[in-house]
């Protein structure tokens, strides 16, 4: 998939963040567009989280604007998070549903679907062959975290928001998922991203953005 | 990749989000039969405990199964959205390429047919047990196939205004159950109405007023209050 036949650019203007009482910061300018990564650092407390739900459009910002392609994301609401995928704190998947049905369903709410093969075998790649039916509460924290990544192998979409996606994997899956940053990146996606881990990428548009408190 | 890749369109996904939530109902089968037993148990409480003439058992059926209905209805109203909220399903969902409204509206389908239609489908049998007449119990199954339907979209407001916050039980009561009031009084009207020889028809077409303004903005509330929920 080549990401760069559509130009996309996301971009924040003068952005104020609040959160409770507490201005997290203001007067926030960057673009992201085709093939870039934003990575955001900061110490526990600064806004990351908080800013990446904002770009999301979850939460409104205190001041400023987000624009995708120019247009406001508040006015666009699913015609903006079409092209999104986010992968937050929380898994997001369901305990009760087995891998298979939760990566289909994550899938299909953006209207994308494959066969099952075809996800069992990205699942298998990612190490859960031995899991696929079983319900994922039976999973330990850094299967279900694989479980909520495979998302990024199967969905076609250009802007991934990724908060920690690092977290709970071991050495092997940083690995896999640090090739799949970039080998999007150089397809033309974009991303945004946070992580307590210090790493570079191996990508030419590479931006590391610090919140200071 | 792009082999294996297909779009599907917005039936497609509303269907499937409907789907989801029926099937994870259905492996936590607790949660669901609890409430339907609830109903049943709670309703039949009644007859044991106001003795046995016939009269007044058919006379206080009307309110007695209505306000049973609207208890276990709210009972199951965290059901709808906590766990999804809990997880971050409820994210996930607000961040499809579909409107968070008919997301919404499918979340409450599936709350409906889950724990609505159930009762419908049993209330006439509990009917049985207060002497109600064929015509009443008829009429009784109708309403409730209304009213269970508006008081799961009436439902779905509190549901989604208490997102987030402890001791949501007692809150979601305190806030629903004066909205579910009209339909209450239509619903059990129009039983009331059978047993005193008048047609039902006026009550029964309130209460489809009812549920027709439900339907237009209870999902639109819902989502609305979703949002903020979710900030």
């Amino acid at each position: 998939m080549d990401f760069s036949v559509n130009n996309h650019t996301l971009s924040a203007t003068n952005l104020a963040v609040v959160r409770g009482e507490r201005m997290l910061f203001d007067k926030l300018n960057f673009t992201l567009r085709n093939g870039g990564v934003i990575y955001l650092q900061g110490a526990n407390g600064s806004g990351k989280t908080t800013l990446l739900r904002t770009l999301c459009g979850l939460s409104q910002p205190y001041a400023g604007n987000i624009d995708w392609n120019g247009e406001s994301i508040a006015s666009l609401a699913e015609e903006y998070s079409k092209h999104l995928l986010y992968v937050g704190h929380l898994p997001g998947i369901k305990e009760d549903l087995t891998a298979l049905e939760n990566l289909q369903f994550s899938l299909a709410l953006q209207g994308a679907a494959v066969t099952n093969s075809y996800a069992a075998e990205v699942l298998s790649m990612l190490g859960l062959a031995k899991g696929l039916n079983l319900p994922t509460r039976m999973l330990s924290q850094g299967q279900k975290r694989r479980v909520v990544l495979a998302r990024l192998w199967l969905q076609d979409l250009p802007l991934w928001i990724l908060d920690e996606p690092f977290t709970a994997l071991d050495a092997a899956a940083t690995d896999l998922l640090k090739q799949k940053i970039e080998s999007f990146a150089n397809a033309g996606g974009m991303v945004m991203m946070t992580s307590h881990q210090d790493f570079s990428l191996n990508v030419p548009d590479f931006l590391q953005l610090k919140l200071d408190i | 990749m792009a082999e294996t890749n297909q779009n599907i369109g917005t039936f497609s996904v509303l269907w499937r989000i409907l789907a989801r939530d029926i099937r994870v109902a259905l492996r936590r089968q607790s949660d669901v039969t609890a409430v339907f037993f609830f109903f049943i148990i709670a309703a039949s409480l009644f007859p044991l405990g106001s003795g046995s003439d016939p009269k007044l058992l058919s006379a206080m059926a009307p309110s007695v199964l209505w306000v049973t209905a609207l208890l276990s209805c709210m009972l199951s109203l965290p059901r709808i959205f906590a766990s999804d909220y809990a997880d971050g399903t409820l994210e996930q969902l607000v961040l499809s390429n579909q409107p968070t409204v008919l997301i919404v509206a499918m979340k409450i389908l599936a709350h409906w047919l889950l724990s609505g239609l159930p009762l419908v489908l049993v209330a006439p049998l509990i009917g049985l047990q207060f002497n109600l007449t064929g015509d009443q119990l008829q009429v009784l199954a109708l309403s409730l196939l209304m009213g269970t339907l508006a008081l799961s979209l009436i439902g779905s407001i509190g549901a989604t205004l208490t997102l987030g916050i402890r001791g949501t039980g007692v809150l979601i009561a305190i806030l629903v159950l004066p909205l579910y009031i009209p339909v209450l009084v239509f619903g059990a009207g129009a039983v009331n109405a059978v047993a005193i020889g008048m047609s039902p028809n006026g009550a029964l077409s309130l209460l489809g007023g009812v549920l027709a303004l439900a339907l237009v903005f209870a999902p639109l509330a819902s989502s609305a209050a979703l949002r903020i929920a979710l900030e």
